[in-house]
């Protein structure tokens, strides 16, 4: 009994410092005169905004500096929050977990890579937060990540946006149908595709109903249901806790699911890629569903084929809350050039086009409470711009994550590398092409090698 | 009569009804009250353009408008030369993931005889989606081997390859450069090497035989040697696409050596590296995609964003390309970054019109606002690299374009669709558990 009394205060001490080590950085900033884009408030001229604790306690004229806080003169500078990507695979050392057509149980939090030097190049494009996500080659993927870009620490958990509601991917047309062709197996079709979905959330419910049984009238006689995570994560879907984020192209795909959700009562989805999604912007909209697209990607597959670069002003337009995100480790240096293309594509205004980049994307991770706009009381995220962000010519000088400077480009060494690989004495040299930066089915096709006859 | 068409114009690509096509006008068009970009010759305040028979008539402050021209009264906005994109996969690439929908990539290493003029989609629903956005003419490519293929200059309005064609064609060479990416993860440095120099002797192997062809007479047909002839003797350029510092040096020293008088490095990711002794070779230089990831982890962030700006002021004459099919469209987005990141918006600019019609060879028919050159033209409500920036008008050889695309007509049919939904009851009833 006595040891067991040692063990738990063991046990105390290390929890506790587990909990000092996730302790992150805050920090105190004045950000002095600059020409400050709330996106919640319009946009204020010659306005300083004050951060202590990684928190904004003060935006307005003349503030003074207090004691100990640096100061930054953003005289003729832009202010704005810091920019959320929702559809993100950098920092992430593995994407697909595509064993089978659902894998609710795997989740995006074992594979964080905070030594990913993308993580640095996204601050460096005035992005503060992500959705990692897990990849599209399975109907039911794994759970993902909201993070945090705090560069520097080589503690995964460090990167995580603490209290972000817990989220999982999903994934309809092409991508899973092309896996179970490989396979020979379902889903080979879009009605394979909804019938996976809702025979996952019938056996969901069953299981539920199991254990709600046992749990209703629980004696020592009774031997409990078998526990299994695929299927909790599946119950944590139908009750709310665990939001779905699916991967999506055809108007009719998106439509079905809308279908499927409303009838296991789902009520909460967003729709990631959603090319097709201005084709049902109205029932969209009246069914309180939200959509994460490209600008202008289109083409690469017949699912993108009719699409619209005015996708994101016509979801807009008709009410469905939309944000525009980047799903590549290039495009999310320039997500505010991405959303300024809406200016050309459907004539959104300046806050209407920050807001696909900010408090949209903050408003469907659920965090909005916290991050996507320049408020008191949220946290200092914050992007400071040379020339307004909405222009070509925009440049990202500084960015901040809870008040703590993480890019300064008059300060940039070029080497931000925090890793290096010992074993490769001569550095690779690899050539960009847009058309390869799709980590979405990265991993998958190996899995389909693995089920092919010939191994490569 | 004639205005009252031209009123009505941009009021149909809004709002379009189902029979009706749109179709390009030739003409006598006058462009008036502009401010007019000629890039050779400076910015003409208030000016007008006049259009006839495929050409530039006349240009400046003090025009006199024919009788039967066409009036456009462009007051408040800007005409720009039509842009280039002089790297592209325009009109032979279609859909990305479908194997038939794709053009740019012939079997075998060795097939510079394959024409990609031949294999281009007059149809294309890329080419309107890419030209409402003012790029008039890309350097279309082909890709993969070692030598790929014919490049083509192409306008983007026609509706065969003929009438497309601009005029110049070139020869794509992929330079021999060192294993990267996952294949050179499987190879030891030995293995490398071998691979490098196995690579070296293809391409010396092809030219060799190219130099013997081009001083022999009544030789039998061997078409892909035949088809380097042309550089052999100067009358082509050769595109050399080169990215990795090491693989840009041993290229400047290969056509050295070979002494070809047209040669064009490409691609060149890494050109900010070994600027100077690029300048020192006098080779042009077709960089991007600028929107790119740094080829190595170690670099600066913006290194991609800074090279065309990097290279230009060392000297070497540099076009910017978009490498792209698809989005080819955000042509003046790539210059806008690079016009940020170094190299000012004037250079950027004719990097896009007047030095890319040069080092492609066609800078005698377009890439400038000129008396005598083709009407490839557009007007544009600002700064056309600026994404709040609108074209309202294009002209490609002359002829007066739509300004409509699939994704406009989209746009058209889908902002306030009908039957939209009916607000009265829900759509689609959540069952409440």
């Amino acid at each position: 009994m006595r040891t067991m009394k040692k063990l738990y205060t063991l046990l105390a001490l290390f929890c506790f410092i587990g909990t000092a080590w996730a302790q992150t950085p805050k920090g105190d900033v004045l950000i002095k005169n600059g020409t400050v884009l709330t996106v919640t408030n319009g946009t204020l001229e010659n306005t300083d905004v004050l951060v202590r604790d990684g928190k904004i306690t003060k935006i307005g004229k003349g503030i003074r500096t207090p004691r100990g806080v640096q100061e930054i003169d953003a005289t003729g500078k832009f202010v704005m929050p810091g920019i959320i990507d929702a559809h993100s695979h950098i920092a992430g050392s593995a994407i697909n977990e595509g064993t089978s057509q659902v894998t609710a149980e795997v989740s995006m939090e074992d594979v964080v890579d905070p030594m990913d030097v993308s993580i640095y190049r996204a601050l460096a494009g005035g992005v503060t937060s992500i959705h990692l996500m897990h990849g599209s080659a399975n109907v039911i993927g794994g759970q993902n990540e909201t993070m945090k870009l705090r560069y520097g620490s080589t503690n995964p958990d460090d990167l995580r946006f603490e209290g972000a509601p817990r989220t999982i991917k999903f994934a309809l047309g092409e991508n899973p149908t092309r896996g179970g062709r490989a396979r020979g197996i379902q889903p080979q079709s879009r009605m394979g595709v909804e019938m996976m979905l809702r025979n996952s959330f019938t056996q969901a419910q069953e299981y539920k109903k199991k254990w709600d049984a046992y749990n209703a009238n629980k004696s020592a006689r009774k031997v409990a249901p078998e526990y299994d995570l695929r299927m909790e994560t599946l119950v944590d879907i139908l009750e709310g806790e665990v939001w779905v984020n699916c991967h999506s192209y055809r108007a009719d795909e998106i439509y079905m699911l809308l279908k499927v959700f409303s009838d296991f009562g789902i009520d909460r989805i967003n729709f990631q890629h959603a090319n097709e999604a201005y084709k049902v912007a109205p029932e969209l909209a009246a069914f309180g569903a939200t959509a994460s697209v490209f600008a202008d990607w289109w083409a690469y597959k017949l699912e993108v084929y009719y699409s619209t670069a005015y996708n994101a002003a016509i979801l807009t337009e008709n009410g469905v809350l939309t944000s525009i995100n980047s799903d590549s480790g290039e495009l999310i240096r320039h997500l505010f050039h991405e959303a300024a293309k809406t200016q050309k594509y459907g004539d959104l205004s300046d806050d209407e086009a920050l807001a696909l980049v900010t408090l949209n994307p903050a408003k469907q991770l659920g965090v909005d409470n916290r991050v996507g706009s320049l408020e008191e009381g949220k946290d200092a995220d914050i992007a400071i711009f040379e020339g307004h962000p909405l222009s070509v010519y925009a440049i990202p000088m500084m960015t901040f994550v809870d008040g703590v400077k993480y890019f300064d480009r008059e300060n940039d060494k070029a080497d931000q590398r925090i890793y290096i690989n010992p074993e490769s004495n001569i550095e690779e040299v690899t050539i960009f092409d847009r058309h390869d930066m799709h980590r979405c089915m990265e991993g998958a096709l190996s899995f389909e090698e693995l089920f092919s006859t010939s191994k490569r | 009569m004639a205005t009252l068409i031209v009123m009505m114009v941009p009021l149909l690509s809004f709002g379009q009804e189902d029979d009706q096509v749109l179709k390009a006008r030739s003409g006598k068009f006058a462009l008036t009250n502009a401010k007019i970009y000629t890039v050779t010759n400076g910015i003409i305040e208030n000016g007008t353009l006049l259009i006839s028979n495929g050409i530039i008539e006349a240009v400046g402050a003090n025009v006199n408008i024919p009788a039967d021209a066409e009036v456009i009264d462009c007051k408040g906005k800007e005409i720009y030369p039509g842009m280039i994109d002089s790297g592209t996969r325009v009109g032979l690439a279609e859909i990305g993931s479908i194997a038939e929908a794709n053009d740019f990539r012939e079997h075998g290493t060795l097939t510079p005889q394959m024409q990609a003029l031949s294999a281009v989609n007059p149809n294309s629903v890329v080419i309107p989606v890419t030209r409402v956005s003012g790029i008039t003419t890309v350097w279309t490519m082909p890709q993969g081997g070692v030598l790929p293929g014919t490049a083509a200059a192409i306008n983007l309005f026609g509706y065969t390859p003929d009438q497309m064609s601009a005029g110049s064609k070139g020869i794509v060479m992929n330079f021999p450069s060192s294993p990267t990416g996952w294949r050179a993860r499987r190879m030891n440095e030995e293995q490398k090497k071998k691979a490098l120099e196995r690579a070296f002797k293809t391409v010396n192997d092809a030219w060799d035989k190219a130099e013997l062809y081009a001083e022999l007479e009544d030789l039998s047909s061997y078409p892909e040697i035949e088809a380097l002839v042309p550089v052999v003797k100067g009358e082509m350029s050769l595109f050399i696409e080169v990215n990795a510092a090491n693989d840009i040096l041993s290229a400047l020293d290969w056509v050295k050596e070979r002494g070809y008088k047209k040669v064009i490095l490409t691609g060149v990711s890494e050109g900010w590296r070994v600027a100077e002794e690029i300048a020192k070779s006098g080779l042009p230089v077709i960089a991007g995609p600028v929107q790119a990831i740094p080829t190595r982890a170690s670099d600066r962030y913006d290194v991609a964003y800074a090279n065309p700006g990097v290279l230009q002021k060392a000297g070497v004459k540099v076009a910017i390309r978009t490498m792209d099919a698809e989005n080819s469209r955000n042509l003046p987005y790539h210059a806008g970054f690079a016009a940020s990141y170094g190299m000012g918006r004037e250079e950027a600019l004719k990097a896009i019109t007047i030095n890319a019609a040069e080092i492609l060879g066609v800078s005698d028919q377009i890439g400038s606002i000129e008396v005598g050159k083709k009407a490839n033209v557009f007007v544009s409500t600002g700064d056309p690299f600026e994404t709040a920036s609108k074209i309202t008008d294009l002209f490609i050889d002359g002829y007066k374009i739509p300004m409509t695309s699939r994704q406009i007509r989209l746009y058209d049919e889908f902002l306030n669709r009908t039957p939209g939904v009916d607000k009265t009851k829900p759509v689609i009833d959540i069952k409440k558990k």
